[in-house]
């Protein structure tokens, strides 16, 4: 196991003011009880709320902070005493906060990160070419960092958290503000280093892509709790998260009712552009175009997936309903 | 042995090497910050000579006297704030989560922080501190031993060292402020302002703690009783003044243990 979290807890006191001078304590439970595990060369996607206690967590697997009570070991370290051990084994990009030099171009900041690492000269600079290659990050290699695109930049920041070759690279919000293009890029590029190196995956989104296309299995926290543990089909059937269809017909149509499985959402007052949700559990995306396509002459058709903070929201409504 | 501290040093070497070439990128700034640097050091200079313009001793010492002190001092703060004066950027960094970054690297967080930058437009104060040291030593009546020659050479070196502790405990003390940029100025430039003149101005109390408590008096003052050969005041001998080593390796034991504390506050392993 990389990962492995045991009972782990973190709590944190807020100080609030209550009248001029006095002061309330409130303990916050940001990670509670939290027990898992990650297998070597898996890919999980870790999914909350924002506040759920996802970067408390991350925080607690690198050693930036120590657990309340519990257990941690990542890469079989325990991370804030064993924390320059571990700094070898991981990487770690933050979607929302910069580990490069804002006034160095990158070819500067990989020479200094090689230098951090102590890797032999040989050694790193093929590991840097390969990067730059998979990355393609030639064209502004020698632009000071400032000066980059968001989508340029977090590929800087991918490449420097891999130039030690990482057993583990953790990210956190990666694809965040991305357009839809770098988003697909880098998602193609984290799949084929996982399957090249075999490097374990742990990121947390808000993006269901992300998750879809990148890792087999999703955890779920809620107010430092776990919520859900289990492969994406599985969590889409449990709170019965509907696809949305949209479909674009070549002649006006009455609304398409009666489907088995589906529900019309909206039809376009002149029945052109219609729009059917149905549930993963009952039926396919291919059924429901077979059925629409006897009765309609479909043009184009677009499939919404489960928006991934509405599938959390309907976990979380499915945990109260049950207790 | 050369080898093993050659790859030791070669992160850091690294790290400095990019800043300097960052800041040397943009020479005319660069130039009017060293020019900043001169004109701040010549008008501290100037408060003593407007003091001298008006009594004949301050402390016991003379004009010659106080103005090797205030060489001593300068050039040992300018050499610490040259090293580690970027220490005062730790709020920043704390606010902004640079210093997870840090977390993320395999070296010590000190190290890294210190390696994070280097001012050399800060050498502008230097220059003046050793100007005013070239000029104000054959103005004292020193007789030169081997000793007195090495003491020289050692006060500004072990005065830069106790310095750089202070700028390390201010910074500690950040972990635990939120917005304690005010506090490091006061505690720092505090220290350096009590080192620039004879400890002897100051009643016993004060004296008492700028020197035992801030090793500020260890700096300039002390050493300067020991090349001039002047009694101390009450409670400072001189024999004390050989003792700026010894000073400056104490007050790095707090240093570090606070360094220590703030970081473990920092990570939420202390309270």
């Amino acid at each position: 196991m990389i990962i492995s979290v045991r009972d782990l807890r973190r709590e944190f006191i807020v100080r609030k003011p209550a009248g001029r001078v006095r002061r309330t304590r409130a303990v916050v439970h940001a990670v509670d009880r939290l027990t898992f595990d990650v297998a070597a060369g898996s890919a999980v996607g870790y999914i909350g709320a924002n506040g759920a206690g996802k970067s408390t967590t991350i925080k607690m697997l690198t050693g930036i902070l120590v657990p309340t009570s519990g257990n941690v070991r990542t890469c079989g370290l325990v991370p804030t005493a064993e924390r320059k051990a571990l700094a070898r084994r991981i990487g770690v990009v933050f979607g929302q906060r910069s580990q490069l030099w804002w006034d160095l171009p990158l070819a500067q900041s990989y020479r200094a990160l090689a230098a951090i690492h102590r890797l032999p000269e040989q050694a790193w600079t093929g590991r840097r070419d390969e990067l730059v290659d998979r990355l393609d990050l030639g064209a502004f290699l020698e632009t000071p960092v400032r000066q980059l695109s968001l989508g340029q930049r977090i590929r800087g920041e991918i490449a420097a958290a891999l130039l030690h070759s990482p057993d583990l690279l953790i990210l956190d919000e990666p694809t965040i503000g991305l357009d839809v293009l770098s988003k697909e890029r880098l998602r193609v590029f984290l799949a084929e280093q996982r399957a090249q190196h075999g490097t374990t995956l742990l990121l947390t989104t808000h993006d269901m892509d992300d998750v879809q296309r990148l890792c087999e299995r999703i955890i779920v926290v809620d107010r430092g709790r776990m919520a859900f543990d289990g492969t994406l089909p599985e969590l889409v059937e449990r709170v019965g998260a509907e696809r949305v269809m949209t479909l674009d017909l070549h002649e006006p149509s009455p609304p398409l009712a009666g489907i088995r499985g589906t529900t019309v959402v909206h039809v376009e007052p002149d029945g052109l552009r219609q729009r059917l949700a149905f549930s993963p559990g009952e039926t396919t995306a291919a059924q429901v175009l077979a059925a629409v396509s006897e009765r309609a002459d479909v043009r184009d058709l677009a499939i919404d997936e489960p928006d991934i903070e509405d599938v959390v929201r309907r976990l979380y409504l499915s945990e109260t309903s049950l207790s | 042995m050369v080898d093993r501290i050659a790859e030791w040093w070669r992160p850091y070497r690294e790290l400095l090497g990019s800043r300097l070439r960052a800041q040397l990128t943009y020479r005319r700034s660069f130039a009017l910050d060293v020019l900043g640097s001169i004109g701040a050091g010549l008008v501290e200079f100037a408060e003593v000579y407007v003091i001298f313009s008006n009594v004949e001793a301050l402390g016991g010492l003379d004009f010659a006297g106080v103005a090797l002190v205030f060489g001593l001092a300068g050039l040992a703060f300018s050499l610490a704030d040259l090293v580690v004066g970027h220490l005062d950027a730790l709020p920043r960094y704390l606010r902004t989560g640079t210093l997870d970054a840090f977390l993320l690297r395999p070296l010590p967080v000190l190290t890294q922080l210190v390696t994070s930058d280097v001012s050399l437009r800060r050498l502008g104060r230097t220059s003046v501190s050793v100007t005013i040291l070239a000029i104000a030593l054959p103005l004292n009546d020193i007789e030169w031993t081997a000793g007195r020659v090495a003491l020289l050479i050692i006060a500004p070196i072990a005065g830069a060292v106790i310095y750089a502790a202070i700028f390390v405990i201010a910074g500690a003390v950040q972990f635990w402020l939120i917005e304690g940029a005010e506090l490091t100025a006061a505690f720092v430039y505090g220290g350096n302002y009590a080192a620039s003149f004879p400890a002897s101005v100051f009643a016993l109390p004060m004296r008492v703690l700028f020197t035992f408590v801030v090793p500020a008096a260890f700096v300039a003052y002390l050493p300067t009783l020991v090349l001039l050969d002047l009694p101390g005041p009450v409670g400072l001998p001189q024999w004390l003044g050989w003792c700026t080593p010894l000073a400056a390796a104490a007050i790095w034991g707090v240093a570090l243990t606070a360094w220590r504390a703030g970081v473990r506050h920092y990570t939420g392993a202390g309270s």
